[in-house]
C-alpha cells in the first residue's frame, strides 16, 4: 500500500477516571477517504482531536502526517485541513474575503491567493456570488465552500466532521463529489457521519464503540463479516451493545 | 371538539427581511388525531418556521393555521396550554439539574411529575440515574430524552418535535422513533420534521419540503408508489469511476450514488440489462451487477428536486 499519512498506536486519552479514547490503533493512506464511524459519545470527537493537534493524549503513540502528536502540534495544524460541522466561516466577509483570510493565515503567498480564489470560485460555480456576504447562501453552498476553504493550502489530509448533516439529498451527493476530486488528487479524507450510504463511499472504515475501535476494514469485508447486507446493519450490531449513555 | 383534525394548515407563508425572502411559502396540510406526521426537508427548507408559526411563537405573514381548533393567532393561550414543543436546539436549562428542569417545567403548567409519569416513565427510566446531573453536563441522547420527557410532562395534545434526531447515531435514532410509536399508541398527535429520508417511512404521512414548498403529502407508501421510472440499482468495482462513466452514457436519464450501488433511470422504457453490461465492460469496468430495485423516499425527493 502507499505511504502512510496517520498512524496511531494504542492511543489513549482519560479523562479522570474516564477513558474516552481507548488505545486506538489505525492506520490511514495517502489518497484514502477513511470513514471514522460511532455511536454519539463513542469519543470519536476526542479522537479527532487528537489527531488534528488539539488535545494532547494520555498514552499511546501517533503520527500526523509525519509530525508527532505530542511534540509538532503546530506542524500538523499546518498540514492538515479541518471543516467542523458546525458551519465556521465568517458569515460577514464575502465568499471572496474568505477564501482570501484563510489561504493568508495558512500562509499562502498574495500571488497564489490570486490564482487560487479564481480557481475555486469558477470550480463552485460561484462566480456571481464571489462578491456577496457568505451568510446569504444557501447551506449545501457554504458546506462546499467551507470544504474548498478548508483544502486550500493542499493539505495532506483533511479532516471532516459530520459535514453533510441536514443537507438535501442532491447537494449531499455533489458535496462527496468534491470529496472524491480532491481524493483523487491524493488528499486523504478523514470523515465522520451518521449516514451509513455515506459510511458505503468510503475506502476504509472503522467503527468506534466505548472508546474502542470494534472494527476496522471495507466496507465490503465488514459486511461480509458480519454477514449482513448494508453498514447500516453492520453498525447496529456494533453500537447496540455500547454501555456509555449516548 | 373531537370532530376537529388536530392540526389545519391553509396557505400558511412567512416571509423575511427587508428583501422580503420567502421562508414558507403557502403551506397547506392537516394532521389527524392521534397521526404521526413527517415534515421531511433539509436544512433551510422551512420546517423551523413553520413549527414556531404552529406553536404560536413566530406570527405568520398570511394563511391561517389552526392547533386543535384554535387559532394560532386568536387563541395562541390556549394553544400554549396544550401543544408541546422541542425546539431543534437544545432549550432547557443548563444549569439545572435533570430532575429539577422536569420540575419546572411541570409545575409552570400546573401539574406535577407524578401526574403524568406514565407518559414519559419508558424514557424517564433511562435519565434516572442521572437526574442530580446538570443538562448542560449530559449527552447529546441524553439532553434529547430528558428535553423529550419535559414537551410531554404537561400531557399535551398535540407534540411538535423540530428535528428531534438530527446529529444523532442510527441505534440512537432507532430508538427514538419507537418512543414515538409508543406515544402515538396513548393518542398524542405528532408533528415531527428530520432531514432524515429514512425515518420518513416511520410516519403515518408525510410532507417533503423544499425551500418553503411541499413538494408531495401521502403515506411514504403511496409516495414510493407514484415514482414514475423504473430504477435500476448498478454496482462495479470502483464507485466513482462507474459515476462517472454512466454519466456519459446517452440512454441514461440520471445516476446518482446509493450506499454501495449507483441509482440509475433511463430516458426510455428498458430493458437496458444488456446493454449497459456491455457498456459498462467496454469502459473497462469489473464485477458489475444490474438489477431493478425499489425506490425510496430519497429517490423519491431527488426525482422531486430535479423538476
Amino acid at each position: 500500500m502507499s505511504e502512510t499519512v496517520i498512524h496511531a498506536e494504542n492511543l489513549t486519552k482519560r479523562f479522570g477516571d474516564f477513558v474516552a479514547a481507548n488505545a486506538l490503533t489505525l492506520e490511514v493512506y495517502k489518497g484514502e477517504i477513511f470513514g471514522f464511524l460511532g455511536a454519539n459519545g463513542a469519543g470519536k470527537t476526542t479522537a479527532m482531536r487528537m489527531f488534528c493537534g488539539l488535545s494532547i493524549p494520555t498514552s499511546g503513540k501517533a503520527t500526523i502526517a509525519g509530525y508527532d502528536v505530542y511534540r509538532q502540534t503546530e506542524l500538523i495544524k499546518k498540514n492538515i485541513g479541518y471543516m467542523s460541522q458546525k458551519f465556521s466561516l465568517y458569515e460577514d466577509l464575502t465568499v471572496l474575503e474568505n477564501i482570501r483570510f484563510f489561504g493568508g493565515i495558512y500562509g499562502l503567498s498574495n500571488a497564489q491567493l490570486k490564482s487560487k480564489s479564481d480557481e475555486l470560485i469558477t470550480q463552485l460555480g460561484l462566480q456571481h456570488e464571489a462578491k456577496k456576504l457568505v451568510s446569504g447562501l444557501p447551506l449545501g453552498w457554504k458546506q462546499k465552500l467551507s470544504f474548498s476553504v478548508a483544502v486550500l493550502h493542499q493539505p495532506k489530509i483533511v479532516f471532516l466532521d459530520e459535514p453533510t448533516g441536514g443537507v438535501d439529498p442532491v447537494t449531499r451527493r455533489q458535496f462527496w463529489d468534491l470529496i472524491y476530486d480532491a481524493a483523487d488528487k491524493g488528499v486523504t479524507i478523514f470523515v465522520t457521519t451518521h449516514y451509513m450510504d455515506e459510511a458505503e463511499y468510503c475506502n476504509r472504515i472503522s467503527i468506534m464503540v466505548d472508546g474502542k475501535i470494534e472494527a476496522l476494514d471495507s466496507p465490503g469485508n465488514l459486511k461480509k463479516h458480519f454477514q449482513v447486507d448494508s453498514m447500516h446493519e453492520v453498525f447496529y450490531q456494533l453500537a447496540r451493545g455500547a454501555k456509555r449513555g449516548e | 371538539m373531537d370532530s376537529h383534525p388536530a392540526l389545519v394548515v391553509n396557505d400558511l407563508t412567512k416571509v423575511y427581511g427587508k428583501d422580503k425572502a420567502v421562508a414558507v411559502n403557502k403551506v397547506s396540510f392537516t394532521v389527524d388525531r392521534g397521526e404521526l406526521f413527517g415534515l421531511i426537508g433539509p436544512d433551510g427548507a422551512g420546517k423551523t418556521s413553520i413549527f414556531r408559526m404552529l406553536t404560536t411563537l413566530l406570527l405568520p405573514d398570511g394563511g391561517s393555521a389552526s392547533v386543535d381548533g384554535h387559532d394560532i393567532v386568536k387563541d395562541y393561550r390556549l394553544i400554549r396550554n396544550t401543544a408541546g414543543y422541542m425546539p431543534g436546539k437544545f432549550s432547557l436549562y443548563t444549569d439545572l439539574t435533570v430532575e429539577e428542569n422536569l420540575n419546572f417545567f411541570a409545575t409552570v403548567f400546573n401539574t406535577t411529575i407524578e401526574e403524568n409519569y406514565h407518559l414519559i416513565k419508558d424514557i424517564y427510566i433511562q435519565l434516572e440515574r442521572f437526574k442530580d446531573r446538570r443538562a448542560g453536563k449530559l449527552s447529546g441522547g441524553m439532553k434529547q430524552k430528558l428535553a423529550l420527557c419535559c414537551a410531554l410532562i404537561h400531557k399535551p395534545t398535540v407534540l411538535f418535535l423540530d428535528e428531534p434526531t438530527t446529529g444523532v447515531d442510527p441505534v440512537s435514532r432507532k430508538e427514538f422513533w419507537e418512543m414515538l410509536k409508543r406515544l402515538k399508541d396513548q393518542n398524542i398527535t405528532i408533528l415531527v420534521s428530520t432531514p432524515y429520508m429514512d425515518e420518513a417511512t416511520l410516519c403515518d404521512r408525510i410532507a417533503l419540503i423544499q425551500q418553503g414548498s411541499l413538494l408531495s403529502i401521502d403515506t411514504p407508501e403511496n409516495i414510493v408508489k407514484s415514482y414514475p421510472d423504473t430504477l435500476y440499482a448498478i454496482r462495479a468495482s470502483k464507485i466513482s469511476s462507474l459515476l462517472k462513466v454512466l454519466s456519459t452514457n446517452e440512454a441514461v436519464a440520471s445516476a446518482y450514488a446509493f450506499g454501495e450501488y449507483v441509482h440509475v433511470t433511463f430516458k426510455h422504457e428498458g430493458p437496458h440489462e444488456k446493454d449497459i453490461l456491455a457498456f459498462l465492460h467496454e469502459q473497462g469496468l469489473e464485477d458489475i451487477e444490474i438489477k431493478p430495485t425499489e425506490p425510496t423516499i430519497e429517490d423519491c425527493f431527488i426525482k422531486l428536486l430535479k423538476k
